[in-house]
């Protein structure tokens, strides 16, 4: 008896909170036929959206991943001075909100901030531009492959890289040849959850951006202005898109998991 | 090893510098007549009460959901799994929207929570789904089947075994799957946004509150109701690491 009362709370709450939600934006979306939705998300400003967020989120998954990588190293094995606080800021970025980011960079480049006179005087626009959105984009992706890496770092220990240095291999190589075979499952899973993360920033790029229609408007910030503009088909067509991104992101995801299972 | 601790000052230190910097600039006076301003108080409490609600209610579905996903057997139970992750893959923007597009004004349903603090209730529910779930999981997943077995056994009925076999083994990790939802709803922005309306004084979270000071040219403002949230957050992040530690001090022993 109470398995089923357990089964049915359980499931209906998942169906009330999410698949019913969700599954209403793509009945929308396609209420009027595949035509106007597609017109949506083929408009000018549409397709600048798509490709800014798809050109920021090319330089900040491979920033991240390759910071990701060293950073974890330096954690799991080396001491160096100021290793606890490296620690504890890898993990703020989790439970920052993404506002308090966008005004941390804006106190930072914007024209009343510290480096706001020099930029000016060099001619730099960071603010309101594509280099702070992608600095906001860095800060707040920047922990998952770090995370994913340390723990299986961790747990593959040091005895195989030893060895490959007694057998006189340089430090890449014993990178290249045997840390690296160890955590590519580990690395990739981080990867996918950075660009799940970089395509989908709302809040920080929010305010950095100025939501420049056509310049630094991204895709979520276009699902904004779309609805506040009353144009729905417009703002449920976006969201379909940024969805199919989300949902081909958990494709990839449990193809990782089993792999890492096994591991 | 340098460049990591560059990278990271660069990125995260130097941000966060300048906001506490901004945020002292006014002295003592000025950051408590920021954050006592009454519309940042009303702000700052909607968002505790519902963060400290959201919990609760994660606490109770998170574990019944890992549980049926663990110890049931049912169709579909793979997909069902599988879109347990959703709201973390979700930009949070097209979260608050699909929301609002079953429970709002337009919805089909005829519920309408829109700009309501139920609204931000919800929002906060979806965003915060996947991590109770996740972390009861794996405990409930490798937990000795045999320690219920003789609990039942002796005569204990289902609630019982549940109260004081299952429960106590998987109690830190529903703590720290609410910790992690806490720390998220405490700063949830984008989900928030479209469905709440942002009324001050009734349907205004921190984070909303903050952009508005922002918008309105006001980063002092915002700074100082930023450094409490960052100080929240900064808590609830050195709490989870220290029961990470309580809770794995025998394997390290």
């Amino acid at each position: 008896m109470h398995k089923w009362v357990l089964r049915f709370l359980g499931l209906s709450y998942l169906g009330v909170l999410l698949a019913a939600p969700v599954g209403l934006v793509f009945w929308r979306t396609f209420e009027h036929g595949f035509g106007p939705a597609w017109d949506a998300v083929t408009t000018p400003d549409a397709k600048h959206a798509l490709t800014l967020t798809v050109l920021i989120a090319a330089i900040v998954v491979p920033a991240n991943t390759v910071f990701g990588v060293i950073c974890a190293l330096a954690i799991v094995r080396r001491r160096f001075p100021g290793k606890g606080l490296v620690n504890a800021l890898v993990d703020l970025p989790l439970a920052l909100s993404p506002v308090v980011v966008g005004l941390a960079f804006l106190l930072l480049y914007s024209r009343n901030g510290w480096f706001g006179n020099w930029l000016t005087d060099h001619g730099i626009q960071v603010v309101f531009a594509l280099p702070g959105m992608i600095l906001v984009t860095i800060f707040v992706s920047l922990p998952f492959v770090v995370r994913e890496v340390v723990p299986v770092l961790r747990e593959i220990g040091i005895e195989q890289e030893q060895a490959a240095a007694t057998l006189g291999a340089s430090p890449f190589q014993t990178f290249r040849r045997v840390t690296l075979p160890a955590i590519r499952w580990a690395i990739g899973y981080g990867v996918v959850l950075t660009m799940a993360r970089s395509l989908g920033e709302f809040g920080a790029v929010s305010v950095v951006s100025g939501h420049i229609v056509g310049k630094t408007e991204t895709m979520t910030l276009q699902v904004q202005d779309r609805f506040q503009a009353f144009d729905y088909v417009g703002a449920y067509a976006g969201s379909v898109v940024l969805a199919l991104l989300a949902i081909g992101t958990l494709l990839v995801m449990s193809l990782f998991k089993p792999k890492e299972a096994t591991r | 090893m340098g460049l990591a601790t560059a990278y990271l000052s660069l990125i995260v230190l130097l941000p966060l510098a300048a906001l506490v910097w901004k945020a002292g600039q006014g002295g003592r006076t000025g950051f408590w007549a920021a954050v006592s301003d009454p519309q940042a108080v009303s702000a700052l409490k909607l968002t505790l009460t519902v963060s400290v609600a959201v919990c609760l209610i994660n606490a109770v579905m998170g574990t019944i959901v890992a549980w049926i996903l663990v110890r049931d057997r049912f169709v579909g139970q793979g997909v069902v799994n599988a879109i347990v992750d959703l709201p973390f893959a979700l930009p949070t923007i097209v979260a608050g929207l699909t929301l609002l597009a079953l429970y709002g004004p337009n919805g089909p349903v005829g519920v309408n929570v829109a700009f309501s603090r139920a609204a931000v209730l919800l929002a906060l529910l979806f965003v915060t789904l996947p991590f109770v779930i996740r972390t009861v999981q794996p405990v409930l997943l490798e937990l000795d089947r045999e320690m219920e077995e003789a609990a039942a056994s002796l005569g204990a009925g289902p609630i019982l075994r549940f109260r004081h076999v299952v429960f106590p083994n998987l109690f830190p990790a529903i703590l720290s799957g609410v910790a992690l939802a806490f720390a998220r709803a405490i700063g949830e922005f984008g989900s928030v946004v479209l469905i709440s309306g942002n009324l001050p004084f009734k349907t205004e979270v921190a984070s909303v509150f903050i952009f508005g000071r922002i918008e309105s040219g006001d980063p002092s403002g915002a700074a100082a109701v930023s450094v409490v949230i960052l100080l929240i957050s900064f808590g609830v992040l050195l709490g989870i690491g220290a029961l990470r530690r309580w809770t794995t001090r025998h394997d390290r022993a």
